[in-house]
């Protein structure tokens, strides 16, 4: 859950639900997170196949650090809830939820999971819940789903579906999506949480991928779902922090713990002042980068 | 015998004679001399202008003499390519010529054709440093008389100069060629490159025909073989399938798998202490083990190294490294596309090396033994680091040896690269089907699920955590594997011995079964 979670989540890989050899390799290649996928990626008949697939891989494989969630369908089909019945029990670090819309959505969605739940005898904490914004009308609702549950701890975005909502075409630049991702990104910044974006398709465009992973860095999305194992370097290369970036994290870090031996309630850094923001910031960096902060004590 | 690695060894088997069980990678070659007396080289003469130009291959074939029981060789340059070794044994069987030892470098697809000389007893042995498709099939059940001897590369050099192989016909095919026998896979149509393993074949066999379908005026230049070695040289219409032969360029895999595993050996490597200026690097052409050199490459650039020399089975990916200036040398024993033939013509920094200098351990001093870093495939590779890349899970003879066990062993640093499992099928294994190298000489694996170091090496372990790479401990590794494939069923082999695969010393280091055809 978002409260207690260190977890990182640059890179969050796709793996078609139906696709044994790829769900038993999907982590080990550096994803913070794998994405079972049972919803787009698996034709309609064979929806079921996928489902019993998943549920052995997630209660078989060691997927080590790898942060595991389980794309369902929507409810509103005629697979959500066998989705929900075969997945919830297994307590999968999240499932991803697509074309959420609105908090009634959202309410349905973790009534049913919280029933099955607890007719398994399973706390209503432990698996989070990624809504993801694939249309117009979600776009619109995002604040309101963003803060609808404290299980909610990540909001995603789909491109494609969301282009095709918007009866527009996609376009490398993605202009049509810039404004559905920055509300996006306000939401989760809003209320704390994850924002991941959505993948970029041409596996054999490195330079595309890491020029759109640096913009949408840079307009505050915390991590990019990618659909091929290739792609996950260069997306966690982009959002590693800088070597300057992690000097800096590391001095006021070092500052913070010398002022709290001290206690001195604010300090300054090269004659700024430091404050939570700045803190909470230099964490986040170092956190990214992967150091451990018990080793500035 | 029991050799070291606990193998059962024939004591001797018909027409090798006494045979020795490898008792470790270095406890013969450390001795400094070869214990097993050397043949001499034999010699001929020829009356001055005398022609050595026949019309064709049968006439150059009964121009040696050939007789039942006699040795013929081949070098396998020309790949999948190759039309020049099943017309010269069908010529042989057409003559009538029976029990004759076939000794190719490797055999390959393209040799297939050959399986009926096998069960009609014209073929009755053969020694080769791999063997694949239907003849493996065919020597695994049963077909073959005499037991196939799979040599590495170094390793058939040592047994022409020691008479284990004693060739009575040398067939040598190349892209270009003079009347009098100077010869070169550099240039022409069918140009190959290298000529590197039938070096040894020109200097020791009996009769050397060379075989051409491009005869130049004298002299062909520059001569890989040279007419003081050729008896015969012939031109035919075609040595070959130029697609197969060498085509284009050898591109880097986009196997995420094949990518992941080369990008942690290149990490390794890099923390390994042994990635400094003069660095000398072989890595082979397939898969993850070319990819390797794709991100050694780049590292090398950011971190402004500047190796020595590479080694190999040469790819124009590596042809590409030398003319970047990221190695002062290229050292080819056998080239892997066109583009390597061009190199090794126009560069003289891209030198054509023979299978001797590259990897013989019994000379003064082979590149092998010189080698800093080598990354190497594997078929199996169990707890002990001891790897197969001979016979497949079914227990079927279907890869090579090579130098990969040479390359091994000379290296500083050995490092394979392989999946933990491939479908269903567990690479890392408590024991391997068949070994080829000793896990004396391999220090580190590396699979998609994390990396093993040799306990040998406790050093390189440190460093490689330091730097914070996953090390895993291979039994641990071996365990999760089994976890996920399960227990494979045991394959059914009968107690005859159809295979002996010989260390690069001579030893026996293994013996391959028949396998029981299925009910």
């Amino acid at each position: 859950m978002a409260q207690n979670r260190t977890r990182k989540r640059r890179t969050m890989l796709y793996i078609p639900g139906n696709n044994p050899g790829m769900l038993q390799q999907g982590s080990v290649y550096g994803a913070d997170s794998v994405l079972l996928d049972l919803e787009d990626a698996v034709a309609l008949n064979q929806k079921d196949a996928a489902r019993t697939l998943v549920r052995n891989i997630v209660k078989s494989i060691n997927f080590y650090n790898c942060e595991v969630t389980v794309r369902l369908n929507h409810t509103d089909t005629p697979f959500g809830d066998a989705d929900l019945e075969e997945i919830v029990p297994l307590q999968p670090d999240a499932v991803r939820f697509p074309k959420t819309e609105s908090v009634e959505d959202l309410k349905k969605l973790i009534d049913r999971i919280e029933e099955i739940e607890n007719k398994h005898n399973l706390p209503h904490d432990k698996m989070s819940i990624h809504a993801m914004i694939e249309t117009a009308k979600g776009v619109r609702n995002v604040f309101e789903i963003a803060e609808y549950s404290k299980r909610v701890d990540a909001i995603t975005i789909g491109g494609q579906d969301l282009t095709a909502d918007m009866n527009i075409v996609k376009t490398k630049d993605n202009a049509g999506i810039d404004y559905a991702r920055k509300q996006i990104v306000m939401a989760a910044k809003a209320n704390r949480i994850d924002c991941i974006d959505t993948v970029y398709a041409d596996v054999d465009d490195d330079e595309g991928l890491k020029e759109e992973t640096l913009y949408i860095k840079k307009i505050g999305f915390t991590g990019k779902a990618v659909i091929n194992p290739r792609q996950i370097d260069i997306v966690n290369n982009v959002f590693m922090p800088t070597e300057a970036e992690i000097r800096k994290a590391a001095k006021v870090y070092r500052g913070w713990i010398d002022a709290k031996r001290r206690n001195l309630g604010v300090f300054a850094i090269d004659g700024k002042m430091v404050d939570a923001p700045v803190m909470a910031r230099a964490k986040y960096v170092l956190d990214m980068a992967e150091i451990d902060l018990s080793s500035f004590e | 015998m029991i050799n070291k690695l606990g193998k059962n060894i024939p004591e001797q088997v018909d027409g090798l004679g006494k045979l020795q069980a490898f008792q470790g990678a270095f406890e013969k070659i450390k001795k400094g001399v070869m214990e097993e007396p050397t043949v001499p080289a034999p010699n001929r003469a020829k009356m001055p202008h005398q022609s050595k130009l026949v019309d064709t291959l049968k006439e150059a074939i009964e121009k040696c003499n050939p007789k039942d029981g006699l040795t013929i060789s081949f070098h396998h340059h020309l790949r999948g390519g190759d039309e020049v070794l099943v017309p010269v044994m069908n010529l042989l069987a057409n003559m009538g010529i029976k029990d004759i030892t076939l000794a190719s470098s490797s055999l390959t697809g393209a040799h297939d054709p050959v399986v009926p000389l096998i069960e009609n007893g014209t073929i009755t042995r053969i020694f080769s440093s791999g063997i694949r498709n239907e003849l493996g099939k065919a020597i695994s059940h049963g077909k073959l008389k005499h037991p196939v001897v799979i040599h590495s590369h170094g390793g058939r050099v040592r047994d022409v100069h020691t008479g284990r192989i004693s060739v009575d016909i040398a067939v040598i095919a190349t892209s270009a060629a003079d009347c009098e026998g100077n010869a070169t896979g550099s240039h022409g149509p069918s140009a190959f490159g290298s000529l590197g393993y039938a070096a040894i074949d020109a200097r020791y066999a009996k009769n050397v025909i060379v075989v051409t379908d491009n005869l130049v005026d004298f002299p062909c230049l520059p001569p890989s073989i040279t007419q003081n070695f050729v008896d015969h040289v012939v031109k035919v219409d075609s040595i070959g399938d130029a697609k197969k032969i060498a085509t284009g360029t050898t591109r880097i895999t986009k196997s995420p798998m094949d990518l992941h595993i080369a990008k942690v050996a290149s990490d390794a490597i890099v923390n390994s202490g042994y990635f400094k200026n003069g660095i000398s690097f072989q890595v082979g052409a397939g898969g993850a083990s070319l990819a390797v050199a794709r991100f050694i490459r780049e590292e090398m650039k950011k971190k402004e190294i500047k190796g020595s020399y590479l080694l190999g089975g040469v790819t124009s990916y590596l042809v590409d490294m030398l003319e970047e200036g990221f190695f002062d040398a290229l050292f080819d024993v056998q080239s892997f596309d066109a583009a390597v033939s061009r190199s090794l013509y126009e560069n003289n920094n891209h030198v054509e090396i023979s299978g001797g200098m590259y990897a013989n351990p019994y000379n003064c001093g082979c590149l092998t033994n010189k080698l800093d870093v080598v990354v190497l495939g594997a078929l199996e590779i169990d707890t002990d680091f001891n790897v197969n890349v001979i016979t497949g899970s079914d227990g079927e003879i279907r890869g090579a040896s090579g130098g990969h066990s040479d390359t091994a062993a000379g290296a500083n640093l050995t490092v394979v690269v392989c999946p933990s499992f491939r479908g269903r099928i567990p690479i890392v294994k408590k024991q391997v089907n068949t070994i080829v190298t000793p896990g004396e000489t391999v220090d580190i694996l590396v699979t998609e699920r994390g990396l093993c170091v040799n306990p040998a090496k406790p050093e390189l372990e440190k460093n490689l955590k330091e730097a914070g790479l996953w090390v895993r401990d291979i039994k641990e590794l071996e365990e999760e594997v089994r976890g996920i494939c399960g227990e494979p069923k045991k394959i059914e082999y009968t107690d005859k011995i159809v295979g002996l695969v010989e260390y690069r010393d001579g030893s026996i280091i293994d013996v391959i079964y028949e396998v029981k055809n299925k009910e």
